[in-house]
């Protein structure tokens, strides 16, 4: 068994198919990029986390769930780690878990979102 | 039946009310060709009364009573070729004289004569203004008198009677008006106690136990925010005497406190509410109609409150103008967010729902029609944490609010919020009270 290591592109889900802790992927995927939203192409309330990224001028990383093979280890992965379901959609910003939208609404709210953008370059205002 | 705006003594045209209007059954009188609106007509005390060879025409013509036309021509009414008539020559048949200078052309309902108005609550000079319109101006020479006499008498009467008449039918209307509103009062007073009691009110489109445990969780709610809104009041009222009253910062901030903190509870009810009832919350039935038709999923736009706070808030620091301002494009922003995902929920469940069920078989139908109904289930799931999301939005933009301001610029923001939802909702009571034609 050997592990392949990176992946190529933001939209592309990969095709690996070892046997890795999702979670490690989780993280791994999520510090290679600025903004990075874990999300399932039919669920609604990810679109509004993405509509709201897009209105403030972010362009986040997305890993569609239901289009990744290992997708369904990875939403349960989420989901132990979030301690609640649904595990989507949610959210990492420079590699840190920010989380799913209440605290992605609230933190932009209470004025802590931009900074957080700033800091990890995916805002530039 | 319209009243011409001849004025009359002691008020204005314009104080001619409605309801004399239907109340002319029997008198077609025609305004138009009356008395030129334009011409005050002025029968205060001492002042002579003329009528201007125009309406001296116009008179001989319009009013139907027979005796009037026949009995009175224009040469008549006309007296010593001034063209104006001596209040002083007026006499009844009861020979009374009318020495306060008053013009009065009819018997015991005259202008002056009080004694002689209805009992309605109505004011009086409406009756005045009934009696004006009636026969309207007859003086006649003095020496004239004799001949026309008969005639004036006959005149007279009917115009009392006429008078009388519709004295009594707008008593009527009155008291009609009075018992329907004591009506709206006591069902309004019923429905109250039925929904406390928890009577569920049963719909056509579906029945038994499921609407029944929601319309239960809808009336719950609908009591319970019943309740937060008279005390949300109370506190309101607090707030504005401590701030009329120049309170210190540190009482104004207790009572600024006590009334966040009621807003916390109310979102807890909501958040109940929405658990137990999406649908209700999302239906605003709880709210007044002129609040509904402002709601967006389920409450106020968060972005609506900064902008009705506008200057109310001033004078701010340059920090705060910042804050504000960072709030509302914030505030803004996520609404929109929110916004678009209830749009692609929408567009889901149409997709799901319209979605044709092709199946050569009958069982294929049924499983295919199974499992667009399960999809459009779970889509319908998710319009819960959609109301949520919207509820947490409102109540992280007040409290961000309170956070940037200072405790007075808070408690004048606190009381400009509430006075504008207490006028949304007095406007809904006024608009539900409207006469309708």
């Amino acid at each position: 068994m050997h592990c392949q290591t990176g992946s190529w592109g933001s939209y592309v889900p990969t095709t690996r198919t070892t046997v890795g802790d999702p979670l490690e992927r989780i993280e791994r995927l999520a510090s290679e990029n600025a903004v990075v939203v874990f999300s399932i192409s039919s669920c609604c309330m990810c679109h509004a986390i993405k509509r709201l990224f897009c209105g403030m001028g972010v362009n986040p990383t997305v890993y569609e769930l239901d289009q990744d093979p290992r997708g369904k280890d990875m939403e349960k992965a989420l989901m132990r780690l979030l301690g609640s379901s649904p595990a989507v959609p949610v959210v990492f910003i420079g590699g840190k878990l920010v989380g799913t939208m209440d605290r992605v609404m609230a933190s932009h709210i209470n004025g802590t979102l931009v900074p957080l953008l700033k800091q990890a370059g995916a805002l530039w205002l | 039946m319209q009243s011409f705006k001849a004025a009359a003594p002691h008020t204005t045209p314009d104080m001619f009310c409605h309801s004399s209007f239907f109340l002319r059954g029997d008198d077609d009188f025609n305004p138009a060709n009356a008395f030129h609106h334009d011409d005050s007509v002025d029968l205060s005390s001492g002042s002579i009364f003329s009528l201007k060879s125009s309406n001296v025409d116009v008179v001989g013509n319009s009013l139907h009573y027979d005796a009037f036309n026949t009995g009175i021509r224009a040469a008549e009414i006309v007296s010593s070729g001034t063209g104006c008539l001596d209040t002083g020559q007026f006499m009844y048949q009861k020979g009374t004289t009318l020495g306060n200078g008053h013009i009065e052309n009819w018997g015991d309902s005259g202008l002056a004569d009080n004694s002689q108005q209805t009992d309605t609550s109505t004011d009086v000079d409406t009756d005045d203004k009934n009696q004006l319109q009636h026969g309207a101006i007859i003086t006649v020479d003095q020496s004239k008198l004799k001949t026309g006499d008969q005639k004036t008498l006959r005149r007279l009467a009917q115009n009392r009677e006429a008078a009388r008449k519709s004295r009594l039918r707008k008593k009527a209307y009155v008291q009609q008006l009075e018992s329907s509103r004591l009506r709206l009062t006591q069902l309004e007073q019923e429905l109250q106690k039925a929904r406390q009691q928890g009577i569920f009110i049963v719909s056509g489109l579906s029945g038994g136990h499921g609407l029944s445990v929601s319309g239960n969780a809808a009336l719950a709610f609908d009591m319970d925010y019943a309740h937060w809104l008279n005390e949300h009041q109370r506190l309101i009222n607090d707030l504005r005497s401590g701030l009329n009253s120049h309170l210190g910062d540190s009482e104004l901030r207790i009572l600024v406190e006590s009334v966040m903190a009621h807003y916390d509870e109310v979102f807890k009810l909501k958040s109940i509410g929405v658990k137990a009832d999406a649908f209700h919350m999302l239906s605003g039935m709880w709210k007044t109609p002129a609040e509904r038709c402002f709601m967006w999923l389920g409450g106020f736009r968060s972005s609506e409150l900064l902008k009705i706070l506008g200057n109310h808030l001033e004078p701010l620091t340059d920090q705060q103008l910042m804050g504000i301002c960072n709030l509302q494009q914030s505030s803004q922003q996520a609404e929109d967010a929110l916004s678009q995902g209830m749009e692609a929920l929408q567009q889901a469940l149409v997709d799901t729902l319209s979605s044709a069920c092709l199946g050569p078989t009958a069982s294929g139908n049924v499983a295919d029609y199974m499992s667009q109904m399960a999809i459009a289930m779970s889509k319908l799931a998710t319009l819960e944490n959609f109301l949520h999301q919207a509820d947490l939005l409102r109540h992280q933009t007040l409290q961000q609010m309170h956070r940037i301001l200072t405790t007075r610029q808070a408690a004048r923001a606190l009381l400009v919020f509430s006075d504008y939802n207490s006028r949304l909702r007095a406007l809904s009571s006024l608009w539900l009270a409207r006469p309708r034609n």
